[in-house]
């Protein structure tokens, strides 16, 4: 398609076209109804009083016959106007009037007649268009009355011209502003066709810049840039998870290979054995490492939520302290829970369970004391926070620690896959919030944020669940 | 036990039936969905194996045609689809358990005899006893050797499950599923501490243990030896 074929396709092309027809249309329609009324109204005025003047001079006729006739005319001839006549007698003679001659055509007519005729004027004789009424007496006479309606008639063309250029000129207004506009809305779809095929072509990093002050272009723009970077969070996610294979799964499996090497080595029936279940529980820590990846990593591309439900929040948490007592209690720890009675969330609790589960783990492993359990509500919000009294995680640690597979270098001698603070931070970005490490003063302080059910939404979960 | 496995893949059918053989089970194996529900109609087995994805027909369309054709053989779904979403959608198409490839034989041997037991009518049962340990499910009482024993409720119900499934191994993930609805992995191995509190207050004073490690397994209950 050629670039200009293409412009005249541009909506705001058409658009204005249709505008420019449809205007052209309505104001032509209206003059040309004006015109039309003032002229009838005008003809009519016309015609009444030649009528009357036909009228009146049949009555000097019968008052004072032929030559009464020809001195009336004679005096209304003289005075100044538009007012043309003119009286042939029986043998065809000119006996008075104004108009010197007249077609044979206009003299045998009867009635009303539209003609041409020439007059004396300043540049030699003109052309001038009369209106006349003829008249005949039986004795052979014949009267012709009438007007001058040059003046009329240029006024028609006048007007008609006019309308004419108004109308060219508005029609070419309405195409050029439908020709600019299109061409500046065709420029701008254009440049961001081409910025995002650009941006997905190479690096997606990239954004389309606004540059409307806010328009529709600009919000289209701005869903587009969403969409990148939607797109740009997805790949992101899935080369970590191949570099988080390649690198964090290698490992591992290298030493399952070396513990299968040993096995086969083995020198009797018992260390055979204890090497195959060393095996076997190298490879159970595999496959639950893939697993937690695997989730995180359907996590992050937003699945998972399809059973999101109606959850007490506060409950889930009073569950996994129940859960993790014995161990605390074995590890030398306590754990204290500050939570409301209810704390509703759309969500799914298994996910939400796992979460603070794994939180709860972490303080566990690190911990002393106490570890703290709180669920606060604030506003949209619900925030579940443990609390422990370890050692902490530094500030500049703290955005690594919730990456895949970052082990600080004080939990290094601990057990653990590195996947529990990712798990949880992809758990509550899928809740519409956030993981958040804080200074706990001494200690660690994790919470998680997630969003509130609003009444509505409970509302609606409580009508769907008991319909 | 008569048990059904349902399994395309000739490898895992062929492993599966000689594990539940070596624990003392019958197996029959069909390799694929029409072949499988044939079998499962003529009835006769006491719990099938039913992979998720199988040739001609997919493993819940299997379960849903042998529970319209009113089979009630309880059935255990393999499937390489392990998310929380994938199990709920086999429980709901008429399974009665979900394993995740790839699972642990003793764990899918422990699920196995579990669903086998739980056809059984004794489940309604309103004690359980094992040896001289009496659970009374009405009064949520517990003894040995007639004497109370005081349980929180949590180690009340691990019991309970654990005394339902007497003389079968129970593996973690059964006991994290069934006594803390947990469809997840904690890290840690919270529930061997769980085991060792209920042990201390139910074997400790006693001379005949009741509460078996079975290792590489799970735990069971049971007074016989292990």
């Amino acid at each position: 398609m050629t670039a200009r074929f293409k412009l005249l396709r541009t909506t705001a092309f058409r658009l204005s076209l249709l505008y420019v027809l449809l205007f052209g249309g309505v104001s032509a329609t209206a003059l040309i109804y004006a015109y039309l009324s003032a002229d009838a109204l005008f003809s009519r005025q016309l015609r009444d009083a030649i009528a009357a003047e036909v009228a009146g001079l049949s009555d000097r006729y019968a008052e004072g016959g032929e030559d009464r006739l020809i001195e009336t005319i004679a005096e209304r001839s003289a005075a100044p106007g538009a007012a043309l006549y003119l009286l042939i007698g029986a043998d065809g003679a000119r006996l008075a009037g104004n108009f010197r001659s007249v077609s044979p055509e206009v003299m045998q007519a009867t009635g009303r007649v539209q003609f041409i005729y020439r007059r004396p004027g300043a540049n030699g004789f003109e052309e001038r268009m009369a209106l006349v009424q003829v008249k005949s007496w039986p004795g052979g006479q014949r009267l012709i009355v009438g007007r001058d309606i040059e003046e009329r008639r240029t006024l028609a063309e006048v007007m008609r011209g006019a309308f004419l250029a108004c109308f060219a000129a508005l029609t070419a207004a309405g195409v050029g502003v439908g020709l600019f506009v299109g061409r500046r809305l065709l420029q701008r779809i254009d440049d961001l066709s081409d910025e995002s095929r650009a941006i997905l072509g190479g690096d997606l990093r990239g954004r389309i810049p606004l540059r409307g002050g806010g328009d529709e272009i600009d919000r289209l723009t701005a869903s587009l840039n969403g969409m990148f970077e939607r797109i740009e969070r997805l790949v992101a996610s899935l080369r970590e998870v191949s570099d988080n294979i390649a690198h964090d799964l290698r490992t591992p499996l290298n030493r399952l290979r070396n513990r299968a090497e040993a096995a086969l080595h083995g020198a009797d029936a018992s260390q055979h054995r204890d090497a195959l279940e060393a095996v076997i529980e190298e490879a159970d820590d595999l496959i639950r490492t893939f697993d937690a990846l695997l989730s995180i990593a359907r996590l992050e591309a937003g699945e998972g939520g399809g059973r999101f439900a109606l959850v007490n929040v506060a409950d889930i948490v009073r569950n996994a302290a129940d859960f993790y007592e014995p161990l605390a209690e074995a590890n030398g720890l306590s754990i204290v829970i500050h939570a409301p009675d209810r704390a509703d969330a759309l969500g799914e609790p298994q996910l939400l369970a796992q979460a603070i589960a794994n939180l709860i783990d972490n303080a566990l492993k690190y911990g002393h004391g106490v570890v703290t359990l709180s669920v606060n509500l604030a506003d949209g919000g619900i925030e579940v926070s443990v609390a422990d009294r370890g050692p902490g995680v530094p500030e500049h640690e703290r955005a690594r620690a919730v990456k895949r597979f970052v082990r600080l270098e004080a939990s290094r001698s601990k057990p653990g896959s590195g996947l529990g603070l990712s798990l949880a931070a992809a758990v509550a970005s899928l809740h519409g919030g956030a993981l958040r490490l804080e200074d706990n003063a001494p200690g660690l302080r994790a919470v998680l944020a997630i969003r509130a059910a609003g009444v509505e939404e409970a509302k609606a979960e409580c009508g769907s669940s008991s319909g | 036990m008569r048990v059904l496995i349902i399994e395309d893949d000739e490898k895992t059918a062929g492993y599966l039936a000689k594990a539940l053989r070596e624990n003392g089970h019958a197996a029959d194996v069909a390799h694929d969905g029409e072949a499988g529900v044939d079998l499962g109609a003529a009835g006769g087995y006491d719990v099938m194996i039913v992979d998720r994805m199988l040739p001609r027909l997919n493993g819940l369309d299997v379960i849903a045609r042998l529970r319209d054709a009113g089979a009630k053989t309880p059935a255990l779904i393999l499937s390489a689809l392990g998310t929380v979403d994938d199990k709920v959608q086999g429980l709901k198409a008429g399974g009665d358990d979900y394993l995740a490839k790839p699972f642990a034989i003793s764990e899918l041997i422990a699920r196995v005899e579990a669903l086998g037991r739980r056809a059984a009518p004794e489940e309604a049962a309103s004690r359980y006893c094992v040896g001289d340990l009496v659970l009374d499910r009405l009064t949520h009482k517990v003894t040995r050797r007639g004497e109370p024993i005081p349980l929180q409720p949590r180690e009340y119900r691990l019991l309970e499950y654990l005394m339902k499934h007497a003389g079968q191994v129970v593996t973690r993930t059964m006991l994290l599923e069934n006594v803390w609805d947990y469809h997840f992995d904690p890290q840690t191995n919270v529930i061997d501490v769980h085991i060792s509190r209920l042990r201390a207050k139910i074997d400790k004073q006693y001379d005949t243990p009741l509460l078996h490690t079975i290792r590489g397994a799970g735990y069971m209950i049971g007074d016989g030896a292990v």
